[in-house]
């Protein structure tokens, strides 16, 4: 009778732990397991064989991994480089604003509204190079005379991938650095003009210093996202052509669920996480030293 | 050689007129209070001068130079903000070289500049560390050493003391001075209090609802008030201050009290005119308890009931009963007073101020 010597508080806890662990930790644990077997979704056999590092080492050694790998790398690092120059621009802009910055606002969220395969759909469309709107519009305003093959050729592909990427989610940036900007002192500024700052440099030495915290928020959050980027890829090319915008997690998926090998799928995913952990740290570390230099008190 | 001036000078936002065209000629290393009540104007007018809110009308000049469309880097200048404003991010080494920084001076240059100037504020060991990690007065040592070292044309500060206790801010009070015989700049220090404005300024600028009351030294503000206005916010307590009309020689009170009118207005005043009455505390007292011994032709005396005492150690705030109202008058040597004693009271009437009823302007006699 082991059950009563339980207290009561941990026995009223107790149904939660239960659940998660159901839910959560099993699972967890079960994909992690199953990164040592070669489990086949087709074969449930397989699930039985442990073949220890194995899947890891073939994981290391396919050149394909490593390109995929290497591909979300520069996705990361193209896109959200390019959003925060442009949610930086945006927020200044709509901080700028003396009229109706409140609806400039809301409308500055519209994109983060949309679910992302609705954006992949629509991107999908307006970069079709026969039917497109980007293409009938170029060649309307007469600046090319030939459809562009925006989703057909590799590099081309990966650029539409990353403009859909940083149309939908631009506005954590901006919105994140606009907070920043609305809480941040007018002082230091005015200090800065009367020491002889031209706007340039009170940008540069004292607003952009403040805004630093608020900008590697948004990183953070962001690198988590793009590290999971798998829906708008997987509607706009799916990791076509040939494979020419293949990124980690359409890679994963591919493995697992076209050619159902489970068990490498979930050792790539594994090495995956790994990426993305690292990139956390990585932002977290830099919102950590900005915090700190900024002397901020939250 | 930096002088300001001032002509016509208007602040308006939107359809609201904050400032009603001011002129002011600050000389060249003068220092220049501007005092008057919460919300007078005083901020928009140091920030006019200094560049961060535009001027919706008249003229700023400094060094003899327009400067209304200048940007406030292009006018040499500094200023102490009210809430410090230092750069939260940099060392306090780095805040206060950093106009020197972006001026394009050289690092040891700037160091040693630094160097002189927290070593003038009592600031050499806290050189390394950033503003929060800095108690209130120290932040304000490093704002003013932050103008400090710019060596500008114009000093301007924004009530830079109102955030300190009031030893520190004595203190403090004593640097600026110091600092003002040091600089050999041009000054123009907002406050509201008088106690600073009398002890720091070379001139009290008196501001009242966008208007300017009254330009003069500390002695002229508080001997010869040019308005109601002035005498009653110019000296700690304020003036006493009643309505009176002429009548056989004398001014005569709502209550019927009469006082004789003072000497130097004799001829100055016609029977029937409507006058407002003042004398400070200094000049009432409890006879022979006085601070001027007065010219005995003008000392005036009467009985009054006493309400109460403020004791203040050297000397006692006496309130007496005069016209229906509490007078405060001044008692040097004090002695004790009970509530409801009637005391022989002296109204030095050579320092009494008169005000014309309506417009509130001095009178001269
Ligand atoms: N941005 C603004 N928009 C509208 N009115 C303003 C603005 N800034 C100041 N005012 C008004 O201008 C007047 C003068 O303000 P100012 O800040 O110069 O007062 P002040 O003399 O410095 O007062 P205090 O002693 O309280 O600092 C006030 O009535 C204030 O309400
Ligand atoms: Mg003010």
């Amino acid at each position: 009778m082991k059950l009563k010597k339980l207290s009561a508080p941990a026995l009223l806890l107790l149904p939660a732990f239960v659940v998660l662990a159901a839910v959560i930790v099993l699972p967890l644990m079960f994909s992690f397991y199953s990164s040592f077997t070669p489990f086949r979704l087709t074969r449930p056999e397989t699930l039985w064989v442990f073949v220890g590092l194995r899947n890891y080492m073939t994981v290391l050694g396919n050149a394909e991994f490593w390109i995929a790998f290497g591909r979300t790398v520069l996705l990361l690092t193209v896109a959200l480089n390019a959003e925060m120059l442009l949610g930086l621009g945006l927020a200044l802009l709509v901080n700028k604003a003396t009229h109706g910055q409140r609806l400039l606002r809301t409308m500055m969220m519209f994109p983060m509204m949309f679910s992302p395969v609705l954006v992949g759909f629509q991107f999908k469309f307006l970069f079709n190079d026969n039917i497109g709107f980007v293409n009938n519009a170029l060649q309307s305003l007469g600046l090319t005379d030939q459809a562009i093959p925006w989703l057909i050729d590799g590099n081309l592909a990966l650029l539409s991938i990353i403009i859909a990427e940083v149309w939908s989610s631009t506005a954590v940036f901006a919105i994140l650095i606009l907070a920043g900007l609305l809480a941040m002192p007018k002082d230091p500024v005015e200090a800065a003009h009367v020491d002889g700052c031209t706007p340039w440099q009170t940008f540069r030495y004292v607003t952009w210093p403040y805004l630093m915290p608020f900008a590697f928020i948004a990183m953070t959050i962001r690198s988590l996202d793009v590290a999971r980027a798998y829906d708008i890829v997987k509607i706009m090319t799916d990791g076509g052509p040939a494979k020419r915008t293949e990124l980690l997690w359409t890679l994963v998926g591919r493995t697992a669920y076209a050619d159902a090998r489970m068990g490498l799928a979930n050792a790539m995913a594994y090495v995956a996480i790994l990426l993305s952990i690292v990139f956390t740290v990585y932002f977290f570390r830099k919102l950590a030293a900005a915090r700190q230099q900024i002397g901020a008190e939250w | 050689m930096a002088p300001v001036t001032l002509r016509k000078l208007v602040k308006r936002y939107g359809a609201l007129e904050v400032v009603h065209g001011i002129d002011l000629e600050v000389k060249d290393r003068e220092f220049i209070a501007l005092v008057g009540p919460s919300g007078c104007g005083k901020s928009t007018t140091l920030r006019m001068i200094a560049g961060l809110e535009d001027v919706s009308d008249g003229a700023i000049e400094i060094g003899g130079r327009k400067v209304n469309d200048l940007p406030p880097r292009a006018r040499n200048i500094s200023m102490v903000f009210q809430s410090y404003a230092l750069y939260p991010h940099m060392t306090v080494a780095e805040n206060m070289g950093f106009s020197l920084k972006i001026a394009g001076r050289k690092p040891d240059e700037i160091k040693v500049r630094v160097d002189e100037a927290a070593a003038i504020l009592d600031l050499s060991h806290l050189l390394e560390r950033r503003p929060s990690q800095l108690s209130g007065g120290q932040r304000q040592r490093v704002a003013m050493g932050r103008a400090i070292v710019r060596q500008p044309d114009v000093f301007l500060f924004d009530e830079p003391l109102s955030n300190l206790d009031a030893k520190l801010r004595t203190q403090v009070r004593t640097e600026i001075k110091k600092l003002h015989a040091r600089m050999q700049a041009t000054m123009i220090y907002v406050t509201h209090d008088q106690v600073e404005a009398m002890t720091l300024s070379d001139r009290i600028v008196i501001m009242r609802d966008g208007y300017i009351e009254q330009v003069g030294t500390p002695e002229e503000v508080f001997q010869r008030p040019a308005t109601k206005f002035v005498a009653g916010f110019i000296g700690s307590p304020p003036m006493n201050m009643d309505e009176a009309i002429v009548d056989n020689g004398t001014l005569v009170f709502v209550s019927g009290m009469r006082l004789p009118i003072p000497p130097r207005f004799t001829n100055a005043l016609r029977p029937g005119q409507k006058v407002t009455f003042g004398l400070r505390p200094d000049d009432i007292y409890p006879s022979g308890h006085g601070l001027h011994a007065g010219d005995p032709a003008a000392v005036h005396e009467v009985e009054l009931p006493v309400s109460i005492t403020e004791p203040l150690g050297n000397e006692t705030l006496v309130f007496i009963q005069f016209n229906g109202r509490d007078w405060v008058s001044r008692m040097l040597n004090p002695r004790p007073l009970t509530s409801g004693e009637k005391v022989r009271m002296s109204f030095d009437l050579s320092r009494a101020h008169l005000f014309d009823i309506d417009t509130g302007k001095a009178l001269e006699g």
